[in-house]
């Protein structure tokens, strides 16, 4: 591990100045250690947030939830309010990690991850998100862990946490403020960007930003939601493929809402909305569901390590949708 | 709030006492408890948060002591496996592995048993599918999972 100085931080304000003088952050530090020990980043300085007040879960008065970014994703797993009323997201923060892991990393931090590809956590081999320009050692290489939707020739990596894909399916967003003190909302669905021939650039964080919050809207409270996650073994495992789903059916069984989100296939959280329409004012049954899931991987470009997943993804949903819509 | 700086003198609270450190911003809170503190009943492995060996309690809760900066665990509780027996009473979780000869080269163990104390302390050790799925984040090269579990319930079911 390289020297770096440490300094917490009071405020937002004194954040982004440390941030702007080239400091990185470091909340929970789960991932943020990993990346130090193996030489992937090296900061001169680290800020910690810890001292921000932003944890918790609060309802507000329209009836949204607020989680603060510096909630623990156990806290958050546990949350009585999360569990009744945003079901994939607690399913999906108990299915990550591990418990240790869950009692230190926060939300924020999540939604920051950076990939678990095998070449960018290994500096002796090229890749363009570490090193732009080097090359990327995925495309023909060990690609079984990679993403068949979202990527470039440049990068195939995955984001790898289960959160943002619920939180797609939940229609949520994060709140952002910015070096100037300003507060802007962006969608989850447009937090990640794609890598396209700029992927060392993974979310639209600028300098100084921080994340203060995510915001379930009141809407998605309402809609029974659930998380599949497809794994290597039963527990403490990245996703092979996972399916968010969240859905409204109207009175008449129908459905009148739906938002359908995979992980771990793409560049970044999925939105399924060819899915969504397939199923939207129609009564849930097995073949309707079955047939609909196979837009799932519609557009996919697979290689031979990670062909599997295709067909992973179209069940996946399958099974997510049958499962919440009491089919299964 | 203090400037940002490369060396700290700390004080952790470990197993009920005050010491004092000098450390390094980089050095670990397992690096500081193994290395500077002499408590090396707390293992390295992985040194990356995916064996479990370092398990802790900081302030009750398993956390992996690889993945936390020492200077950030100042003013928190730690608990090391070193922390849990009364003289030559051992705690009912150390117990319960001896009794059920729960490990074979040993050297995941302290990870196990401070893990299956926070789980139990969590309540969540209430079967034997929830045990191994709290258990999951500790790791066995031996594989002595199956008497793991089997220490783990028996030592839930009498503290609980």
């Amino acid at each position: 591990m390289h020297p770096f100085t440490y300094a917490p931080v009071a405020d937002a304000a004194g954040a982004a100045a440390r941030a702007l003088a080239g400091a990185q952050f470091i909340a929970g530090g789960t991932d943020m250690l990993q990346l130090l020990q193996e030489n992937l980043v090296q900061p001169q300085e680290l800020a910690d947030l810890n001292g921000l007040g932003l944890a918790g879960i609060t309802e507000e008065q329209d009836g949204a939830l607020r989680l603060g970014a510096l909630t623990r994703l156990q806290k958050a797993a546990d949350d009585p309010l999360l569990r009744e009323r945003c079901a994939v997201a607690a399913e999906a923060l108990a299915a990550s990690a591990s418990p240790m892991v869950r009692h230190m990393a926060t939300l924020g931090g999540n939604l920051l991850q950076r990939t678990r590809c095998l070449y960018f956590r290994d500096v002796s081999t090229p890749c363009n998100k570490r090193q732009p320009g080097s090359g990327c050692s995925a495309l023909e290489g060990e690609n079984r862990h990679n993403a068949i939707l979202g990527g470039s020739e440049h990068c195939i990596a995955v984001q790898p946490s289960d959160l943002p894909v619920a939180l797609v399916a939940l229609d949520a967003e994060v709140l952002i403020q910015g070096a100037g003190g300003a507060e802007r909302w962006v969608p989850v669905e447009g937090f990640h960007r794609l890598p396209g021939d700029t992927p060392e650039i993974e979310t639209v964080m600028q300098p100084g930003d921080i994340i203060l919050a995510i915001r379930i809207p009141a809407h998605a409270t309402r809609w029974r939601s659930h998380y599949v996650k497809a794994r290597d073994r039963a527990s403490f495992a990245w996703a092979l493929c996972s399916a968010a789903v969240a859905l409204r059916l109207d009175e008449e069984g129908r459905v009148a809402e739906l938002r359908v989100a995979a992980g771990g296939v793409a560049t970044k959280p999925w939105r399924l909305m060819r899915v969504e329409q397939e199923l939207l004012g129609h009564r849930l049954d097995r073949d309707r569901v079955r047939l609909a899931a196979v837009w799932a991987s519609e557009g996919a470009v697979t290689r031979p390590g990670n062909a599997y997943k295709a067909p992973l993804l179209q069940h996946t949903v399958e099974r997510a949708i049958l499962e919440l819509g009491g089919l299964a | 709030m203090p400037e940002p700086s490369q060396n700290f003198s700390l004080t952790l609270h470990v197993n009920g006492t005050e010491h004092r450190v000098a450390v390094d911003a980089r050095t670990t809170l397992l690096d500081a408890l193994r290395d500077r503190l002499h408590l090396t009943g707390t293992k390295k492995g992985c040194a990356l948060g995916q064996c479990g060996a370092c398990t802790v309690l900081l302030d009750g809760r398993r956390v992996v002591s690889c993945l936390m900066l020492a200077v950030m665990a100042e003013g928190r509780q730690v608990t090391t496996i070193e922390g849990l027996a009364q003289g030559d009473d051992l705690h009912p979780v150390q117990a319960a592995f001896v009794e059920h000869d729960a490990f074979q080269c040993g050297y995941c163990t302290p990870g196990q048993i401070m893990s299956a104390v926070g789980a139990i302390r969590e309540g969540r050790a209430g079967s034997d599918d929830e045990i191994r799925e709290q258990m999951s984040g500790n790791l066995c090269r031996c594989g002595a999972y199956t008497n793991i579990v089997a220490a783990v319930r028996d030592a839930a079911s009498r503290e609980g």
